[in-house]
């Protein structure tokens, strides 16, 4: 036994030394598939992208690229997204240039856009015809646009929609329209609601991207925001009061157990196991019920997020692709942006890796491709009409003084955002008041609004 | 007599009882400590919707598709990384903490625990205070992304903790050992290598993987200090969350494989391993 374990000792020694010996010069990671990839390009660019299902193909398309264009290698570093910003944002922010392209939220891009820290791609993007920069949606292209220059250029997209279960709402005896109001779903969440199925799934765990992204569109849509157009907060409101309140009676009466460990995989599990009947959250979430080896397959059926006051309300959130200034390949750089965000792209992933994993929510002419059409004809439609129709520049009943939906564009937002969760959630799991969670959330927001007052 | 047999008797079974109550509470600590790591294991080997399924599962077919999709993404480089860092550190922290240690217990300094303290003292700092002025460090003299850097700044975050372990260690050594050696005419260099090291090996061994695991699991310095080449495992593990879909199972496997090094190390070294970590606690 001794001599086993000296034995496995000296092997353990033995394998730790040469592995490190044969480490190359800066580290083993090679590229994104393994520790083999080649190093001898003329061109190395490297990318730091979010770890999601759409870039986790670009990383096995790359291929195609390298083939493409010889001498150039991309190397992919997959992050997840606290991570992503974490590391992204001092990269970029102190010029270190580590990384050639970055994946960036579209609520980095005006900001980053406007600290100097983006190559603006306006001028590359709009002399290439082929790339038929108008194609870009819209709206996904107003949030990454900053000073009528844009400096980052969608990869995916996503809104938020309603999605229920139409065989269980069917034997209910209960219709969803295709607009719904708020009180038409928390009446149709507790018709359903059993003791073994919630009515409806909805986000409390804290966090800026957790509970504040439904929540920020339900405040708005009751005529609430964050900050008027003049920055003073306008948290501890009426509006925000009734919103918030109305999200709570909702989850009580027909919600999930223990709201605030909910967020998007948490109700994609339940829609999925038959555990929720109805989900208002981001639109690629339909694609996930509707795969192959989804059991809810076929049964689901899609609206528009549900309003009160508004005509929509639905979030706009794009993952984009963006070059640093800091980058010494900057030509190489925009090369690959625009491959990556190509039609043509988008039929690659398509003939390559299948239909229904194609990069949704950037480019309407993916929404008028005929295989894509019947691959994803459940919920394709609804995507292109609720991101087409949101407005991002003023998405509540009154106007704002930034661009974006279920954020604020300013750098304090994810701290207020992050603070203000913890509030509303102690509030959801009965830890505090209403009064107390507003009261606090509003100081917490003005200091913010304070430094952006003019 | 029989009132004294029936008291021994009782003592004896109240003894046995308590020796019982101890095993069983121990038995619980171990399965609620070891339950997590358990739980990992065996959803690595379950397909992605049953890792995640709200109602637990023990029983199910096993597949191996987290393993084999944590590996195709390169795992091995990030491996490789990990090891080159854990092995840098640990040499770096081990080399320069035995003569600190000796200087601080048996050959003592002046003011020896104001040093002591300023050793403890540079661990105060949380690590995202100087995680800044170390990357800006580093871009400036262009080793960001660079596994050797790594290593050397591991193996001077883990040094105050391998001295004070260390410093313990080395207060066991009985003194009139270390006084023969010197009437024998050994110097300082042969006194450390031939009297102390010998005699404190148990626990230069805990000291030293003490110092490897904290390398081989260090993540915050990781992800800002490296990006792709450099990158290490922690990070890489980090990579498998997605915030639109399901991922218990490929990380689960991912972290298990990430596991295994430190768990070899840990068995092979064991019987090192208690003996070293008992010596400090033995006055």
């Amino acid at each position: 036994m001794l001599a086993n374990k000296r034995m496995l000792a000296l092997g353990t020694g033995a394998v730790a030394v040469a592995m490190t010996v044969t480490a190359c010069s800066s580290g083993a990671v090679q590229s994104g598939s393994g520790s083999t990839g080649a190093a001898g390009g003329a061109v190395t660019l490297k990318v730091a992208t979010v770890n999601n299902g759409q870039m986790k193909d670009m990383e096995k398309l790359k291929t195609e690229y390298e083939s493409a264009n010889p001498g150039v290698t991309v190397n992919f570093q997959v992050m997840e997204e606290g991570d992503l910003r974490a590391a992204v944002t001092a990269d970029v922010a102190s010029g270190a240039g580590q990384y050639d392209i970055v994946t960036i939220g579209a609520y980095e891009t005006p900001q980053w856009g406007a600290n100097g820290w983006l190559v603006d791609l306006t001028p590359e993007l709009q002399s290439d015809a082929s790339y038929d920069v108008n194609d870009l949606l819209p709206p996904v292209r107003d949030v990454n646009t900053f000073d009528n220059k844009l400096f980052a250029v969608p990869f995916y997209g996503e809104s938020s929609i309603l999605m229920y279960n139409k065989e269980v709402l069917d034997k209910a005896g209960v219709t969803i329209s295709q607009t719904p109001t708020w009180q038409e779903v928390a009446a149709a969440a507790k018709k359903v609601n059993t003791a073994d199925m919630a009515g409806i799934c909805m986000r409390g765990k804290p966090g800026w991207g957790d509970l504040f992204a439904p929540l920020t569109t339900v405040v708005q849509t009751f005529g609430g925001n964050w900050y008027d157009s003049s920055w003073k907060a306008t948290v501890n409101t009426p509006e925000w009061k009734e919103a918030v309140t109305f999200y709570k009676t909702m989850l009580d009466e027909s919600g999930e157990k223990d709201p605030v460990s909910y967020s998007f995989n948490e109700c994609l599990t339940a829609l999925k196991e038959g555990k929720a009947a109805m989900w208002a959250d981001a639109s690629v979430a339909a694609s996930m019920l509707e795969a192959a080896d989804s059991p809810v397959k076929g049964k689901m059926g899609y609206a528009h997020m549900p309003v009160d006051k508004t005509k929509e309300s639905g979030w706009l959130w794009s993952w984009n692709l963006a070059i640093p200034t800091s980058t010494k390949q900057k030509d190489a750089a925009v090369k690959f942006v625009k491959w990556a965000t190509s039609k043509e792209y988008i039929k690659l992933v398509g003939t390559k890796i299948g239909w229904s994993n194609v990069p949704p929510g950037s480019r309407t002419s993916t929404y008028e491709l005929p295989e894509y059409k019947d691959a994803a004809k459940a919920y394709a439609p609804i995507t292109l009409d609720v991101m087409s129709s949101v407005n991002p520049k003023q998405p509540g009943v009154n106007p704002q003084p930034w661009v974006g939906i279920q954020y604020v564009s300013i750098p304090e937002f994810q701290d207020v955002g992050n603070q203000c969760a913890q509030l509303v959630a102690d509030y959801l799991a009965n830890r505090g008041t209403i009064d107390d969670a507003l009261g606090k959330c509003q100081t917490i927001a003005q200091t913010a609004g304070d430094k952006h007052k003019k | 007599m029989n009132s004294r047999n029936d008291t021994t008797s009782s003592t004896r079974s109240t003894r046995s009882a308590r020796g019982a109550l101890t095993t069983l509470v121990t038995w619980i600590l171990v399965l609620i400590f070891f339950f997590p790591v358990f739980w990992m294991v065996l959803n690595g080997f379950k397909p992605e919707s049953l890792a995640s399924s709200v109602d637990p599962t023990f029983i199910f077919k096993p597949v191996t598709e987290g393993y084999q999709l944590a590996m195709d993404r390169g795992m091995a480089g990030y491996l490789q990384n990990s090891l080159t860092a854990a092995v840098i550190a640990t040499i770096i922290s081990v080399t320069l903490a035995i003569p600190a240690a000796y200087a601080l217990s048996i050959r003592r300094v002046k003011n020896v625990e104001n040093s002591l303290s300023f050793f403890i003292s540079t661990r105060f700092m949380p690590l995202a205070a100087i995680v800044l002025p170390l990357f800006m460090i580093f871009k400036t003299i262009g080793l960001l992304d660079n596994i050797y850097m790594l290593g050397i700044v591991y193996g001077a975050m883990n040094l105050p903790v391998t001295v004070w372990m260390m410093r313990s260690f080395f207060l066991e050594v009985p003194y009139e050992i270390i006084e023969a050696a010197r009437v024998d005419g050994a110097g300082m260099f042969r006194e450390i290598v031939r009297i102390v090291l010998p005699l404190v090996l148990p626990g230069v061994a805990a000291a030293a993987l003490i110092s490897f695991i904290f390398a081989w699991n260090e993540y915050f310095l990781a992800l800002l200090l490296t990006s792709s080449a450099a990158r290490t495992t922690p990070p890489f593990l980090g990579s498998f969350v997605d915030g639109r879909g399901q991922f218990l199972a490929v990380l689960s496997a991912a972290a298990t494989i990430a596991a295994l090094p430190v768990i070899l190390a840990g068995w092979a070294a064991q019987k090192q391993l208690v003996r070293g970590l008992s010596m400090g606690a033995i006055k």
